[in-house]
């Protein structure tokens, strides 16, 4: 126990004052945690044992963000990137393949040198993905081009693990199987294998579809909210299990489950009960990859694994702008787009241990690729440095013959918090004028009832800075706060004001002195309530009372118009000096009843006779 | 039977005194439909649909308007902006409006004398209405000369403001009986500037 306590601490205590350095020293969190593995692993401080059994731990890390990953892309969205996952992917898949097993085919067997191939292909989603975000690139078009081929990928590795062991050269070991804790479905027949992972992939999709919804509302009732970081993480635990025990990729399931969950009200709740999860994990995942440099492998081969690893990056930047110019990606994305994969991935760790244990591949020939790999991953960071260093010194000149995107509008750009009367009219008339808001409610009935109407309404509370972040507060444009309770409506303007300057805010007051408190904390656009309810009918008294509709209409207009106009100066002057306040109230609708009636009093004869000669005078 | 169409645009009806009136004398006859357009769209959002059935619905567009700024109230304007849609009201397939007689009923505060190339406001009014005649000519109607109320100001005796009101109703009424000699219109500035003789007795 004390023994891992201290792992534990030193893990933690590295991350906590690595990163902080490496951003401050702008290099990003990834390099910052590889760093720190490097500082604490066997070959510096040695701080640490057993980093590979760490790396296998927090690999998990990788699955939950392929969970996440997947909670963002609904179906339909996903259908619509079909082209640049399927096209790019594929052919940055297949093309990195037959160039990197070419040339691996120089020096070994062809089976040999078709694995090496398949998985050096592969690049690192956990670095890319985390970079990407942290550079605020993902809703980019050149970000949404590199993660089309990060899941094309993703799915890639399904196939792959089908078809390794068919490549196998020396005979397979007999323990080469996962020791299953559970029940070991190898000992099936082959056609049962087959039932039972379809059964598993079926599983997932009815659990995700029907049964979660149920059990997901029943724990938000409790209101206890560690319950529903345990049943999020259970989910996961749970799927990855399923998914090792039928033999396919833990992180594949996830991200099913993601993508099957992804239009579920309980979304963003999810997202935002896993994401410190995910983010530990990472990290401590990044620190092992760090710690697992085998500098005594790399000194005593260093022209081999250097060779591997320019050959690699090399290669697979080529095939990237290749592409990349193929598929049209922008020109100026190109360049992120080509660097940003060029590396090898954490599937390769996983793939190229299963090639040992299927036989394809001896220790002696792995070795030095995952060291490779490795080495390329650390680099990444580095590239993507460079690569805004050199962009920032070209001006930006071919602008204009940027070709439009098409799904650079697909972010969605407002966040609606609070869905009860007023928002669902709100979000009605957004949604009809092409807007579609993340919607987030806290009552769990209302977001069931608005659910059945269609609208895409998310349970959390959005006062919570995870759920905000979850809710995408860091791309968003404009948060919309329709929540009735004055005090969290306060708190979310705190909250998203510290933490999202850039983000704009539009608010809902109760009253006017609803309207007032905002006003303290600095909000500009607030709208009250029932105001504009109020003056319609108003308009539609005093047309039924006889008025002109158009005269009816104007003096609406007229008050509405100057009873916002003095809001402000009424604020400055409640806020210094309550007594005059009420005065100058007073004051105000006086000269309102004045300018309403103005109008009606013009001198009509005069003006009429301005127009005939005779009149002169006037 | 013609049937007539009045569009009516006036912002401030309840100060109006001559275009009420004159509203108010055909308001009551049959085949006769007033669309109060400022009531109908105070916030400017004309429904062009319904306003294009309107038109198709009658044989005689009339716009009765007080004259402003040597114009109409804008509304007009917007009414012409949006309801006449290339194809529906011109281009080589806007055939809808084709042949229907259309003149504006204007009034105004500047008397007859002061709408004289040598008068205080400097043009005629058939000048200053030509873009009127232009739009009739262009949708393929047949445009005829204003009803024109001219001096109009709050000081008008009742009976005079009566006299108009009647004249407007006589009019109307001839257009829609088919009693009104359109060949001969055209040789007055007005429609109204001599109803007995452009009116058969039928
Ligand atoms: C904004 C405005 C503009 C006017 N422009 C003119 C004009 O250009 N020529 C003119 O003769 N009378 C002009 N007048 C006078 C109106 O034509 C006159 O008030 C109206 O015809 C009276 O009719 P009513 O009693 O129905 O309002 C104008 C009046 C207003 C209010």
């Amino acid at each position: 126990m004390e023994h891992f306590l201290l792992q534990l601490f030193i893990f933690l205590a590295a991350s906590a004052i690595a990163v902080p350095v490496a951003k401050k020293l702008g290099l990003g969190s990834v390099l910052g945690y590889l760093i720190a593995g490097i500082i604490i692993g066997p070959f510096c401080l040695s701080l640490i044992d057993n980093a590979e059994e760490v790396m296998h731990f927090t690999e998990f890390g990788v699955v939950m963000m392929l969970f996440l990953v997947g909670l963002e892309l609904k179906p339909s969205l996903l259908w619509q990137m079909r082209t640049p996952i399927l096209g790019m992917g594929g052919a940055q898949v297949m093309l990195s393949s037959l160039v990197i097993g070419g040339t691996a085919f120089l020096f070994l067997p062809w089976q040999q040198a078709t694995a090496i191939g398949l998985i050096l292909s592969l690049s690192s989603t956990a670095i890319v993905l985390q970079t990407l975000r942290e550079k605020g690139l993902m809703d980019t078009s050149a970000g949404r081009s590199i993660f089309s081929v990060l899941l094309f990928q993703d799915l890639a590795v399904i196939p792959m693990l089908a078809i390794l062991p068919l490549l196998a050269t020396a005979a397979m070991h007999a323990d080469s199987h996962h020791n299953a804790v559970l029940f070991d479905i190898s000992a099936l027949p082959q056609y049962l294998q087959v039932i039972v992972t379809l059964c598993a992939i079926l599983l997932i999709f009815f659990l995700g579809k029907f049964v979660s919804r149920p059990v997901f509302r029943a724990i938000a009732a409790t209101r206890v909210r560690e319950i529903f970081v345990a049943a999020a993480l259970a989910l996961v635990v749970g799927i990855s299990l399923l998914m090792t025990v039928v033999g396919l990729s833990p992180a594949l399931g996830t991200f099913l489950a993601g993508v099957v969950l992804a239009d579920n009200e309980y979304r963003h709740e999810l997202e935002g009960d896993l994401e410190p999860f995910k983010g530990l994990l990472l990290g401590i995942f990044f620190i092992s990859i760090g710690a697992s440099l085998n500098f005594t492998l790399i000194g005593n081969q260093i022209a081999l694994i250097a060779g591997i690893t320019a050959g690699l990056m090399v290669f697979k930047w080529l095939v990237l702008f290749i592409t990349g110019t193929i598929f049209r990606v922008a020109k100026n994305d190109r360049p992120l787009f080509s660097i940003a994969l060029a590396q090898g991935g954490e599937f390769a760790f996983v793939l190229f241990q299963y090639c040992k244990s299927n036989g394809v591949m001896d220790a002696h020939t792995v070795e030095p690729l995952i060291s490779a790999v490795a080495i390329s991953m650390f680099l990444t960071p580095l590239m993507f440095l460079v690569h805004e260093k050199f962009m920032s010194q070209t001006p930006e000149d071919d602008t204009e013959k940027r070709e439009a995107d098409p799904i650079d509008h697909q972010g969605q750009k407002v966040i609606l918090a609070g869905f009860g009367r007023l928002g669902t009219d709100l979000g009605r008339f957004l949604i009809s004028a092409g807007i579609k808001p993340v919607i987030i409610d806290h009552d769990p009935v209302n977001v069931e009832v608005l659910r059945r109407f269609g609208f895409e309404v998310y349970y959390g509370d959005i006062t919570r800075l995870d759920l905000l972040e979850a809710a995408g507060a860091s791309e968003a444009e404009l948060l919309i706060i329709t929540i009735g309770d004055s005090d969290r409506a306060g708190k979310l303007v705190q909250l998203a004001g510290k933490h999202y300057p850039e983000l704009k805010i539009a608010a809902v007051a109760a009253d006017r002195s609803g309207a007032y408190a905002l006003m303290d904390l600095g909000v500009s656009t607030i709208r009250r309530e029932t105001f504009g309810t109020a003056l319609t009918l108003g308009q539609d008294a005093l047309k039924l009372l006889g008025f002109d509709p158009y005269d009816a209409y104007r003096m609406m207009r007229i008050f509405r118009k100057n009873d916002e106009g003095t809001m402000p100066e009424l604020y400055k002057i409640l806020r210094e000096d309550e007594e005059k306040y009420i005065s100058q109230y007073q004051q105000h609708n006086a000269d309102l009843e004045n300018l309403m009636t103005l109008d009606m009093n013009a001198d009509m004869e005069h003006l009429d006779k301005a127009w005939t000669a005779e009149n002169p005078e006037i | 039977m013609n049937k007539i169409l009045i569009n009516f645009a006036h912002p401030a009806r309840a100060r109006s005194q001559m275009n009420n009136a004159l509203r108010k004398s055909v308001e009551d006859l049959e085949g006769i439909t007033v669309n109060d357009l400022y009531a109908q769209y105070p916030d400017f959002l004309i429904d062009v649909k319904r306003e294009q059935g309107l038109c198709e619905d009658h044989d005689v567009i009339i716009f009765q308007h007080p004259f402003y700024w040597y114009s109409t109230p804008a509304i007009m304007k917007e009414w012409l902006d949006l309801v006449l849609e290339h194809g529906w009201a011109y281009g080589s397939q806007g055939k809808a409006l084709e042949g229907k007689l259309f003149f504006q009923a204007i009034t105004g505060g500047g008397d007859d004398s002061t709408y004289r190339k040598d008068g205080y406001n400097a043009f005629t009014i058939g000048e200053l209405t030509s873009p009127y005649r232009a739009t009739a000519n262009l949708c393929r109607m047949t445009w005829l000369p204003p009803f024109t109320v001219l001096g109009i100001h709050r000081g008008l005796p009742a009976e005079m403001i009566e006299a108009h009101a009647k004249d407007y109703r006589r009019a109307v009424t001839a257009l829609r009986d088919g009693t009104l000699d359109i060949e001969k219109v055209f040789e007055y500035r007005y429609l109204n500037s001599d109803l007995n003789t452009i009116i058969r007795s039928s």
